[in-house]
């Protein structure tokens, strides 16, 4: 049975790994601790900037590096919440029947760079089987601001997709991928079905040359 | 004695202009050649609007709409896609005409409840600008996009069966419709394998009921498409099969209307005449089409034959019950289309024009120059096939591996993925439509975006199945490319006559050699 693998920001919902961070900056003991955090990403906006350009990897560690000093209790506690005001409003309008459609073929999993806790809650939604997501690292109840290896993204997710589909009985070239990002190509070019949805532009012109189908999912 | 459209060459005759995609190529033909031209254009009718208010209020075995009608009923209205006619038609479409004076009669019976489906059954969805071509700025403007849209095959709670034949045919059709008090079904009868039965049964179902007669098995059994009413098509037979359950079950008031074969503007009439007859400013405006077509770029060429509305005349108008009124339309028809031939040629030669039914406003890819080669142009027959068993089917057209990214989404990797693996028509269907029919990446295109079902690419193979078992040889002349005539079972030549030497090497002693001068579109009755 083929399995669907799904990025998820930019390919099911229109927002990306700093809004939901953005939420958890804002939403602080006190307002005072909300302001210091912020003021605190904002001085390091540049290089958050210019590991986006440079690596996703280098990106996503630098990102997750604003939640050292958070307690896990409160990442949890505030998931819900930031799963209903960031995730959920975002999803594309067409998502849901989708991975709907996806459920027909087998498994669905969510493969991401996104943190895990918020993920599980928004595969539970989609009805997604599986989640391949980042996890920060906790130590005494708070997180360091540090990833637990493998960091998902880049060519990382192809081998965790490998990974799972071996695991799980799934030939490959029988598996669909999905995702909005030229980063993902080593995702999307390990399974037999490939598809981009909004694509940025160099994704585009790849899936032009290789006849890859291009979804337009409507923002809600 | 021959019939004054069907020309026989001789040394002196000049040499033909054919379609060549969307170039125009002069073939020199050998003495002998019989060539077909189309019938000239039907007078339309006087007054098209008296024509559709006398045929609602004078059905075919049917009460009048009108007494069909009750305040607080619920009616749908469903409506040929923009796959007919071929171009399109210029403003206003026939379908607009007939809606404005149903949908007044509907409000003057107290009839407000009201949806309007865009009969595509898998075909791509209508873009909002060529739904406004065919219902008009007005009715457009008052109903789309909640009252009026397209049907959705996929759609999870939008189908609903309705029965099955005895043969086991599953008859699934729109819900709205089925639920609805009354269908009025408005066709425009293009080809005589359109109407009738097929009207709601195939526009309004999904890939269940395709699956019925859209198969290889069923397209082997066909003797012509084009010849529903002989009984030979088996096509036509399991739709009239599942048609007989659809009208069983709803309640189907259908117009049909019927156009002439004016495809083209005054200024370009020429295209359908013999060339030894052409006016010297005829003769001067074929020689600069065909030098600038060679020479702009294909975007433009597609613009020019795409983007300009044919001035169809509507030639007749017949509603009523399904069954009676298409028998109407279907003597209309053939009264356009006919052309008597006697003898079927061992080498039939065409050009194949820039446009098929499924490729409005796109590019003809290379799966579709196989359902005009195959599928269409080979079957543009009743009585007997144009060409012998075993004969050869020379055409004109480049075969440029070029595909419509959207529109044909599904159809890229079907032909370049599916046809290296095999040709057979059977081993496609039982291996891999099944599987390539539900890719959600498709189904998905085909639901939101204006892409075809991922199943239509099979069913655009299977088109060309009849053709594929009756013809011996295919030679595809001015291919630019060798892949993909190979990869569609094709041989290729540089010139005609490169094409039939190799056609005469399979031949028998002084073949018959016919060819169809087509696009303006006709159809041979052949007998033999």
């Amino acid at each position: 049975m083929p399995a669907s693998y799904f990025d998820v920001d930019g390919t099911l919902v229109a927002t990306n790994l700093l809004h939901p961070t953005l939420f958890y900056l804002a939403n602080q003991k006190t307002p005072l601790h909300s302001l210091s955090r912020i003021a605190s990403a904002l001085v390091r906006g540049p290089s958050l900037l210019a590991a986006e350009v440079w690596d996703r990897r280098l990106f996503n560690e630098a990102l997750f590096s604003l939640y050292a000093g958070m307690t896990e209790d409160r990442l949890l506690v505030l998931a819900d919440e930031a799963f209903d005001n960031v995730l959920r409003r975002s999803l594309f309008v067409e998502s849901k029947a989708l991975v709907a459609r996806c459920r027909e073929q087998g498994d669905v999993v969510l493969v991401s760079g996104a943190l895990d806790f918020l993920m599980t809650r928004l595969a539970a939604h989609l009805g997604a089987t599986g989640v391949i997501a980042n996890k920060l690292e906790i130590k005494d109840g708070v997180a360091t601001g540090r990833i637990v290896r493998p960091v998902v993204a880049g060519p990382e997710k192809a081998r965790l997709i490998r990974e799972h589909a071996a695991a799980h009985g799934h030939d490959l070239k029988d598996c669909f991928a999905y995702s909005d990002s030229y980063s993902d190509v080593p995702m999307l070019s390990v399974v037999g079905h490939p598809a981009v949805v909004n694509p940025d532009l160099r994704l585009g012109r790849l899936a032009k040359s290789y006849g890859w189908p291009v979804l337009a999912l409507t923002p809600s | 004695m021959t019939h004054p459209l069907v020309v026989t060459l001789d040394k002196k005759s000049a040499p033909r202009t054919i379609f060549a995609g969307d170039k125009l190529v002069e073939v020199s033909m050998p003495a002998g050649t019989r060539v077909i031209y189309p019938r000239p254009p039907l007078e339309p009718l006087k007054d098209v609007d008296a024509a559709i208010r006398y045929a609602i209020q004078h059905p075919e075995n049917s009460d009048p709409l009108h007494a069909k009608l009750r305040p607080g009923m619920k009616v749908v209205i469903a409506i040929d896609d923009v796959s007919v006619p071929l171009p399109s038609m210029r403003r206003p479409d026939v379908r607009e005409r007939v809606l404005t004076i149903v949908l007044q009669m509907l409000a003057d019976y107290g009839v407000e409840d009201v949806e309007m489906i865009i009969a595509t059954s898998v075909h791509r969805r209508m873009t909002a600008a060529e739904v406004r071509h065919i219902v008009g700025d007005k009715i457009f403007e008052a109903y789309w996009p909640k009252r009026l849209y397209n049907h959705d095959a996929e759609d999870p709670k939008g189908m609903k069966e309705v029965g099955t034949t005895e043969q086991g045919e599953v008859v699934e059709l729109n819900r709205k419709a089925v639920e609805s008090d009354l269908v009025i079904y408005v066709a425009v009868n293009f080809v005589p394998m359109s109407g009738g039965h097929k009207s709601v049964t195939v526009g309004l179902c999904g890939y269940k009921s395709l699956l019925a007669h859209h198969n290889p098995k069923t397209m082997r059994d066909c003797w012509s498409y084009m010849d529903p009413e002989s009984g030979k098509s088996a096509l036509a037979t399991s739709v009239n099969r599942m048609g007989k359950i659809t009208n069983a079950n709803l309640n189907v008031f259908t117009i049909e209307t019927t156009v002439n074969n004016r495809m083209f503007d005054r200024s370009l009439e020429w295209l359908g005449k013999n060339e030894d007859d052409l006016s010297s400013t005829e003769r001067a405006a074929q020689k600069a089409l065909t030098y600038t077509l060679s020479r702009v770029p294909q975007a433009a060429r597609q613009a020019i034959f795409q983007r300009v509305p044919a001035p169809y005349g509507v030639t007749g108008v017949f509603a009523g019950e399904t069954e009676a009124a298409h028998v109407k339309t279907m003597a209309r028809a053939y009264e356009q289309l006919l052309v008597p031939i006697r003898g079927q040629a061992d080498i039939l030669v065409t050009g194949i024009p820039f446009i098929s039914p499924y490729n409005v406003n796109s590019f003809l890819n290379p799966l579709l120059v196989q359902v005009m080669a195959q599928g269409y142009l080979f079957n543009l027959y009743r009585g007997a096939p144009m060409v012998k068993k075993g004969g050869t089917l020379i055409f004109t057209h480049p075969c440029t591996d070029q595909f419509d990214e959207e529109h044909h989404a599904p159809y890229i990797e079907f032909v370049h993925k599916l046809l290296p693996e095999t040709r057979d028509a059977m081993e496609l269907h039982k291996r891999y439509e099944r599987k390539f029919a539900s890719n959600p990446a498709y189904i998905q295109m085909y639901r939101t975006g204006n892409a075809y079902h991922p199943a239509h690419p099979f069913f655009m193979w299977y088109w060309g199945e009849a053709g594929r078992q009756h013809l011996g040889r295919v030679i595809a002349v001015g291919a630019d490319n060798e892949y993909i005539p190979k990869l569609l079972g094709y041989e290729t030549a540089r010139t005609m006559g490169e094409a039939l030497d190799m056609a005469r090497e399979t031949a028998p002693p002084s073949p018959e050699i016919t060819m169809l001068h087509t696009a303006p579109m006709f159809m041979a009755d052949v007998t033999v």
